[in-house]
């Protein structure tokens, strides 16, 4: 076990220097520099933006910035923001949990519904529930995010006044956070009120990304227990008269599992992804929305820095599955 | 049951507490984060409407709604005769703001007058790098380490500033958020502490209201400030709460979730003028959309090629189909809500067939040219593709073949910019401050690479320029002024499109909400009805 953890590290360092290049170059790619961001439509003069390029040390050459980015980011400095003068990493540990929070509770609606969703469709293979819910799950992979959140302001917020449009509670709601996780701020701060108005606040942006991932998981789920259940073991266990719930459950289920198990750890890529457009709709004061305003701003360090955390933390993730995956399946520690 | 009323009994109670304790609140749904609280590092209007507008004042105020420039800060001044010269009287007993970080122990003085501007100056001021990079664009793009030679106290609350050449637009100048007026007490005490970065996040100032609290990306929280020089605000809170989306503003503002939003995306208006809960105040914007044609470059630099080209255009379609309504056509550089605009300059006819034949006389055949469309929406241009594609349609008509291009907005701007560019470039202004200059300078010899996308020096122009600025009653500049647009609208180095209205959206509750030509968003004076 030990082994097969230390050669999945031993792959993570090659990635990790093999992103911050990427996105060290990304942004540099992109037409455009901060300097002439920061200027707007006024413009600046060619000195002038000399001098702000000498400042930024933006005219030498590509590898000795990138290698004294790198080894500021070993020392564990990523910058200060050329556009708001923040610390990076503080700028993110601000904003990170937002967007935790808010992919956590999109992952736990994708898996608690997709799953069973996934399953009753296999079961009940070509079935009106099985078409109609491929059918959805199709339309939901293919929705364009922005559209669709907006739809759902509409709707919800706008028509029926179910929900609230947009923010992570109520304005009334006023109280320093302990956590960053609003749904425990919001209890921990003893105000009446608090907890539910977050708790309407997370509703309808949770819904708009668990969208992908809930598709995702729920033809994936659907596939790999339709294999399963072709397999000759379940025809054993439904052949000694066990009951069709025990041996979906138990017998087709549980092998099945451990294809949804990769694909939901792969959802953490999707849902980071899918923070980005979710955040923006919903003012959602996360790293997506950071990331997208940092982008625009040509905010090198930002994007750059942000970028190679978001990375850290997806490859983390997927680590962690990987480890898991191996607690699952001892075969492949083997291989 | 027992459980049920005393649990009932808790709720009354505690709604009745939160009712007593209810402030009075107004909610601003606006467009972006600020980048911080400093007013004077950052240039976007967010970053002022966030600082400089509600937290901060400055030596003279633009009056509310208006252009011209009122007493803030200093009471009065006098200009010496040169004009070199502007000496200021402090308004006395002006207090800085008391919040849980400072408890200032004096009240604004000239020190604090010459420290505002020295930490933008003086490169050997700690204040001047005291966040990495900062260039201080505005400080810097109005010219003023050239403009001034030094600000001198004279006493306590008598502050005189030497320039080095007269400046007329001086006044207006330090009505700009650049030129709010910091506590020098406040910067010495986190000098002290060696904390200098909470200067622009928790930020002391003079203006109506106090920062409370800033929620990275989410929410702003502001109070009224009771000891502002300008009386107490009418409500107690103020908070921002940023909704970057135009669509979802207007959501929250139907939902009651803001009480005022800004830059409502054009499709929305409609809808939230049909709604029974809701105003939407409107203004002339003090902006101008145009099309500059690279007048060094053949044919476009003969005048009657432009002039032709100006004639093919049919501005009502544009204004109908991209401004839908919320524009009028342009005829002068600046916008006819500015002093010194010319209204006897008629604009040049839509007369494509008359254009036909003036190209022909000068001898263009078979023209094809580039028309350059910005790749974002500005309250000046909403749409600058469509634009380009209606103009596309009417060069046809008098047989330009013209293509459309566009680049990603930084891009675009840069090639805008350089000397051999093909063909006619949209773009716009908001005014900064009010006085023409502010967007005459956008045509003048010097802001070629810079603000001049027409590449257009015309030395008539310039001299009425310069003199303009250099002149100081108002009348003699309005006739320079004047002068000056005749020689534009002659010399056709733009296609002027259109002047944009701007709208704001807020509840019926809502009043005392005065627009600003200069696109502020002021709250000192608003209040709510509950």
């Amino acid at each position: 076990m030990l082994r097969y953890l230390l050669h999945k590290l031993a792959l993570i360092i090659p990635t990790v220097f093999g992103i911050s290049l990427a996105a060290f170059a990304f942004v540099r790619l992109l037409p455009g520099d901060p300097i002439m961001a920061l200027a707007g439509e006024r413009g600046v003069s060619p000195e002038r933006y000399a001098e702000l390029v000498e400042r930024f040390g933006y005219n030498r050459p590509y590898v000795i910035q990138y290698l004294e980015y790198i080894g500021r980011v070993l020392t564990g400095d990523f910058g200060i923001s050329i556009a708001t003068k923040r610390p990076v990493l503080g700028e993110f540990q601000a904003l990170f949990p937002a967007t935790l929070e808010l992919a956590t509770i999109a992952l736990i609606i994708a898996v608690l519904i997709g799953i069973p969703a996934g399953i009753f469709a296999a079961v009940k293979r070509g079935s009106w529930f099985d078409q109609a819910t491929m059918g959805v799950a199709l339309t939901g992979y293919s929705m364009p995010i922005f559209w669709w959140g907006l739809l759902l302001i509409i709707f919800f917020s706008g028509y029926l006044g179910w929900t609230p449009v947009s923010g992570r509670i109520g304005l009334q709601y006023f109280f320093k956070p302990t956590t960053g996780f609003m749904l425990i701020d919001s209890l921990i701060s003893g105000k009446s009120g608090a907890f539910r108005s977050a708790a309407s606040h997370l509703v309808l942006p949770a819904i708009v990304l668990a969208t992908i991932p809930l598709a995702v998981i729920a033809r994936q789920t659907r596939s790999a227990m339709l294999e399963v259940l072709g397999e000759d073991y379940v025809r054993t266990a439904r052949a000694k008269g066990l009951a069709p719930r025990r041996v979906i459950g138990l017998h087709a289920f549980r092998n099945a599992l451990i294809p949804v198990a990769t694909t939901i750890g792969l959802q953490v890529g999707t849902l980071m992804a899918g923070a980005i457009l979710t955040e923006t709709i919903f003012s959602w004061p996360g790293i997506g929305k950071w990331m997208i305003d940092a982008i625009a701003k040509r905010d090198y360090v930002v994007v750059q820095s942000g970028l190679l955390i978001i990375a850290l933390i997806v490859m983390a993730v997927n680590l962690i599955v990987d480890v898991l995956y191996a607690v699952i399946n001892p075969r492949i520690r083997v291989q | 049951m027992k459980k049920k009323l005393t649990f009932a009994a808790a709720l009354l109670a505690a709604s009745v507490l939160g009712g007593m304790a209810n402030a009075k609140q107004l909610v601003y749904c606006s467009e972006a984060s600020p980048a911080g609280f400093d007013p004077s590092p950052w240039s976007g209007g967010n970053d002022f409407d966030a600082s400089s507008r509600t937290i901060y004042s400055r030596l003279v105020e633009f009056e509310h709604g208006k252009t011209t420039i009122a007493p803030g800060l200093a009471e009065s001044w006098t200009v010496s005769d040169d004009g070199l010269e502007y000496t200021f009287k402090l308004r006395p007993g002006v207090k800085f703001q008391t919040t849980d970080y400072f408890t200032p122990t004096r009240d604004l003085n000239a020190d604090d007058v010459i420290f505002s501007f020295e930490r933008q100056w003086k490169k050997e001021s700690p204040w001047f790098s005291y966040l990495e990079g900062t260039g201080w664009e505005y400080f810097t793009g109005m010219g003023f380490p050239d403009l001034l030679k030094e600000i001198v106290k004279v006493d306590d609350l008598t502050v005189k500033f030497v320039l080095n050449k007269p400046e007329v637009a001086f006044l207006p100048d330090l009505g700009m958020d650049f030129a709010s007026i910091v506590s020098k007490e406040y910067a010495d005490q986190l000098d002290k502490a060696g904390t200098r970065q909470q200067f622009t996040q928790k930020p002391i100032g003079t203006g109506p209201f106090q920062f409370v609290d800033y929620q990275v990306d989410a929410v702003v929280r502001y109070a009224a400030w009771d000891g502002y020089y300008g009386g107490r605000q009418k409500i107690d809170d103020l908070i921002f709460a940023i909704t970057t989306d135009p669509a979802v503003r207007a959501q929250k503002l139907k939902a009651g979730e803001c009480d005022i939003m800004s830059y409502p995306a054009p499709a929305d208006i409609a809808g939230l003028q049909a709604d029974p809960n809701l105003k939407v105040d409107e203004q002339e914007g003090l902006n101008i959309g145009y099309m500059a044609y690279n007048t060094t470059l053949p044919p476009f630099d003969k005048v009657e090629v432009r002039k032709a080209l100006n004639m093919a255009v049919n501005k009502q379609a544009i204004l109908d189909a991209v401004y839908q309504g919320a524009g009028q056509a342009a005829i002068n550089p600046i916008p006819p809500t500015m002093w010194s605009y010319n209204k006897d300059i008629k604009d040049d006819p839509y007369d494509p067939d008359a254009a036909k034949k003036m190209l022909a006389d000068a001898g263009v055949k078979d023209l094809s040219m580039k028309i350059w469309a910005m790749p974002v929406s500005r309250p000046y241009n909403p749409n600058a593709q469509r634009v380009a594609e209606l103009i596309q349609a009417d060069y046809a008509k008098i047989g330009v073949k013209a293509e459309i291009v566009s680049y990603e907005w930084t891009e675009y701007r840069e090639r805008g910019k350089q000397k051999d560019r093909d063909g006619a470039f949209q773009l716009g202004w908001t005014g900064d401050n009010g006085d023409p200059d502010n967007f005459l300078f956008l045509l003048g010899c010097d802001a070629i690479g810079q603000s001049n996308y027409a590449i257009w020096c015309n030395q008539e122009f310039e001299a009425l320029l310069q003199k303009g600025k250099a002149t100081t009653d108002v009348a003699e500049r309005t006739k320079i002024y004047e002068e000056a647009q005749v020689v534009f609208k002659r010399e056709a180095p733009w296609l002027t499109i259109a002047h944009s209205k701007v709208f704001m959206p807020m509840n019926k509750k809502v009043s005392g909400f005065v627009m600003d030509p200069l696109g502020i968003h002021r709250f000192d004076g608003v209040d709510v009805t509950e």
